[in-house]
């Protein structure tokens, strides 16, 4: 197989943007993907199967079939979990990886969310820590992911967000009924109500049509392709140099290094089962949180037997997502108008600045109600089944808002994630594995954000509130995922540097939400691209021909 | 190793809030035993899971479970995706029938009404496991999508006043169609 100047591995948010820069920059570049490239004839709208709601399983993958992992419960008993299960944590598995389906709110993180150890100093028994690049550093990259990905929305109204040298690039699509009825509470109760920023068409845009407003959207391929992510955006631009080549459903087995402790490129399965080498001038890892860590600690060798990158133990560990909690208000009045995309008023007044708090996250209106989501969301006082639970179905279906957020979750040392070495996945891999929590003052945040969400939707009028607020046995990290790859000056307390390549080696990189310290009280994956074109241009920058000079 | 199965309709933020973790074995290696006009379970199984399901779901102005293909759905996810909760349907269905039998003398679908309702409430309070596995897919079968066998022409889709086809906005790209 002909060597390459870059194999890339893993076709998602941050992977696509990695092949198209290089690609773009003249480098030849093998963009390896384990699942499979979806069209738009294989969106079909399944609320018991898309990569939400996964009763019978995820729609963009992986298949329960030989993809296990296991997840160590508090008492530390080994259980093994299906990708369709919570405890998964599943992302996805197909061209686009988590872009293809995602809901698309597309946010820029804050200034502190940068700084936050040294804005709110580490709560003991934490590893917070503060990035070594900061919101100004990633303010021109941010810029660019908006406008190369495309995204709508409006941020005039809020001043809770960093400097920013251009508005967004699309307007915000019309507010539905959910977003007139909190609006006006929200500005009675002295906060400042705002259009979410979306990786969606709100008019034509890079040569697609806008959204057709449908609500079956989160979890769902888009039909009319108005949602932007890497595989309908920089992916197809990166194909078009001709410098480089998708390979789908191909599993990465791992990084294969040479006697003198360099990268000398990817072993992987090819969609026969065959083993192949793709050999390459440097290998950058985008596999997302746990598939990347779990690529590094299985590549093992003479040099690196606790795999590569993984010298000071870093590996895996500091894993995060987001604290989910909010609130349910039912209410004596109409409040679904069933227009999509769903999710279109924010509030980020409560991300930072709460005395006794470290730190917080953005509240906003829910995306998706299938009728199944609601069975379990009914009044408190509703039985479980039987005449009086059909009846408030058809009470409360229309009737009810739902308002949540992502707080952001303080990281441990010990809520991480390792490879199993009993447990194997069809290609006779060791699986992940999960273990730990986070820090728990990230449970008070979310309670506290909780009560916030509940006196938003009294202001608008609920008759009657529920909160969501629990305390998860593990990292809930799922489509979230981060950190396990830790970026850092300090090669003992971090796995890359700024530039997100490895400390140990100098030709393999790590470009995917491993590498955030800290997640943001908000969806992650502008981050993610911004750091991804970041560290693109650092790495076209370093390039020197068929070497690479660090 | 045990192997873990959190409740059947958990999402990733339901599942944020979830506290319970239940637990159930594998079923390795058994195929469906088909017989009579079910994929997986036999005739007498259908009579008293269709009892449970109709108390979970009863009719009103709009179809019971059952009238509405709930176990349709039931069977042929246990003969498809479901294949790891064989063993838990066996088990639970047979203590079910045993209980109703010493409870009140007859099958559980040959009792009266109220009868039915109070049977159905001991399952719930003496197997809950179980009873939750059937509450869960019970709902899945009535208010999710009819591709999957129950939900029958959107029966439950249209009670409660949503579109259908349940997907607003494709009318404005359906030629055949006036914009809605």
């Amino acid at each position: 197989m002909k060597r390459v100047n870059a194999v890339v591995v893993g076709a998602g948010a941050a992977g696509g943007i990695v092949a198209k820069e290089l690609a773009t920059a003249g480098l030849s570049v093998v963009l390896l993907e384990r699942g499979k490239w979806y069209t738009a004839n294989d969106c079909r709208k399944d609320d018991l199967r898309n990569q939400r709601t996964t009763v019978l399983g995820n729609a963009f993958g992986p298949e329960d079939e030989g993809n296990p992992r296991v997840w160590v419960d508090e008492k530390g008993v080994p259980h093994t979990v299906l990708p369709s299960e919570g405890a998964y944590q599943n992302n996805a598995a197909c061209v686009g990886g988590g872009t293809l389906s995602y809901g698309a709110q597309a946010w820029r993180y804050m200034p502190q969310d940068f700084t936050m150890r040294s804005t709110y100093g580490a709560p003991q028994g934490s590893s917070l820590e503060d990035w070594p690049v900061s919101y100004d550093d990633l303010e021109p990259f941010y810029e660019k992911a908006e406008y190369e990905i495309g995204i709508s929305g409006d941020y005039s109204g809020t001043p809770f967000h960093g400097f920013r040298r251009r508005a967004l690039p699309m307007p915000p699509l019309p507010p539905n009924r959910e977003f007139e009825i909190l609006a006006p509470a929200a500005t009675r109760l002295g906060l400042h109500p705002f259009h979410i920023p979306m990786a969606r068409n709100s008019v034509p845009y890079n040569s697609r049509g806008p959204c057709m407003r449908c609500r079956w959207c989160v979890g769902f391929a888009c039909e009319v392709d108005a949602k932007n992510g890497s595989q309908n955006t920089v992916i197809p631009v990166a194909l078009n140099t001709g410098n480089c080549e998708l390979r789908t459903q191909c599993m990465a087995k791992e990084i294969l290094t040479d006697d003198r402790g360099r990268a000398r490129g990817v072993s992987y399965f090819d969609l026969h089962g065959h083993l192949q080498e793709q050999l390459a001038d440097i290998v950058i890892v985008s596999g997302c949180a746990t598939e990347s860590a779990r690529l590094l600690l299985n590549s093992k060798s003479r040099l690196f037997p606790n795999g590569l990158g993984n010298r000071s133990d870093q590996v895996g560990r500091n894993l995060q997502g987001h604290h989910y909690t909010g609130a349910v208000g039912f209410f004596d009045f109409e409040t679904y108008d069933d227009v999509g995309p769903g999710a279109s008023i924010a509030i980020s007044d409560y991300n930072h600045g709460t005395p006794g708090l470290c730190g917080g996250g953005m509240l906003a209106n829910e995306f998706i109600r299938l009728p199944i989501h609601m069975v379990d969301r009914l009044p408190a006082n509703t039985p479980r089944w039987g005449a009086g639970h059909k009846q408030a179905m058809r009470d409360y279906h229309k009737r009810t808002i739902v308002i949540m957020g992502p707080t952001q979750q303080i990281p441990t040392a010990e809520g991480r994630m390792t490879v199993d070495e009993t447990v194997r996945d069809k290609w006779g891999l060791p699986v992940v594995r999960f273990s730990g929590n986070v820090h728990p003052h990230t449970f008070e945040i979310g309670q506290v954000q909780a009560t916030r969400a509940e006196a938003w939707l009294k202001e608008a009028g609920a008759i009657s509130t529920s909160l969501m607020a629990g305390k998860p046995q593990l990292v809930s990290a799922s489509q979230h995922q981060a950190g396990t790859c830790r970026m850092g000056n300090d090669p003992k307390a971090s796995v890359v540097n700024r530039n997100c390549q490895i400390h140990d080696v100098d030709n393999v990189f790590v470009i995917d939400s491993s590498v955030h310290v800290t997640n943001g009280g908000f969806n992650p994956v502008l981050t993610i691209m911004a750091v991804a074109y970041h560290a693109s241009e650092a790495l076209v920058r370093n390039w020197k021909g068929t070497g690479f000079r660090s | 190793m045990q192997s873990s199965r959190l409740g059947a309709r958990v999402t990733r933020r339901q599942f944020v809030a979830a506290g319970a973790f239940g637990s159930a074995a594998l079923a390795i290696g058994c195929s469906a035993n088909k017989q009579g006009d079910w994929d997986f379970l036999s005739d007498a199984q259908t009579r008293t899971l269709k009892a449970i399901c109709d108390q979970i779901i009863p009719a009103d102005g709009f179809p019971s479970a059952s009238q509405a293909g709930v176990l349709n759905y039931i069977d042929r996810q246990l003969a498809r995706h479901y294949g790891r909760h064989r063993d838990a349907y066996r088990q639970g269905l047979e203590q079910a029938h045993r209980l109703t039998m010493t409870r009140f003398g007859k099958d559980l679908d040959s009792l009266a009404p109220l009868q039915q309702l109070q049977a159905v409430s001991e399952i719930e309070r003496e197997d809950r496991k179980f009873f939750n596995l059937v509450l869960s897919h019970t709902m899945e079968g009535y208010y999710g999508s009819p591709r999957h066998g129950g939900n029958r022409d959107g029966v439950s889709w249209r009670m409660l006043g949503l579109a259908d086809p349940p997907v607003l906005g494709r009318a404005q790209y359906d030629l055949t169609r006036e914009p809605g």
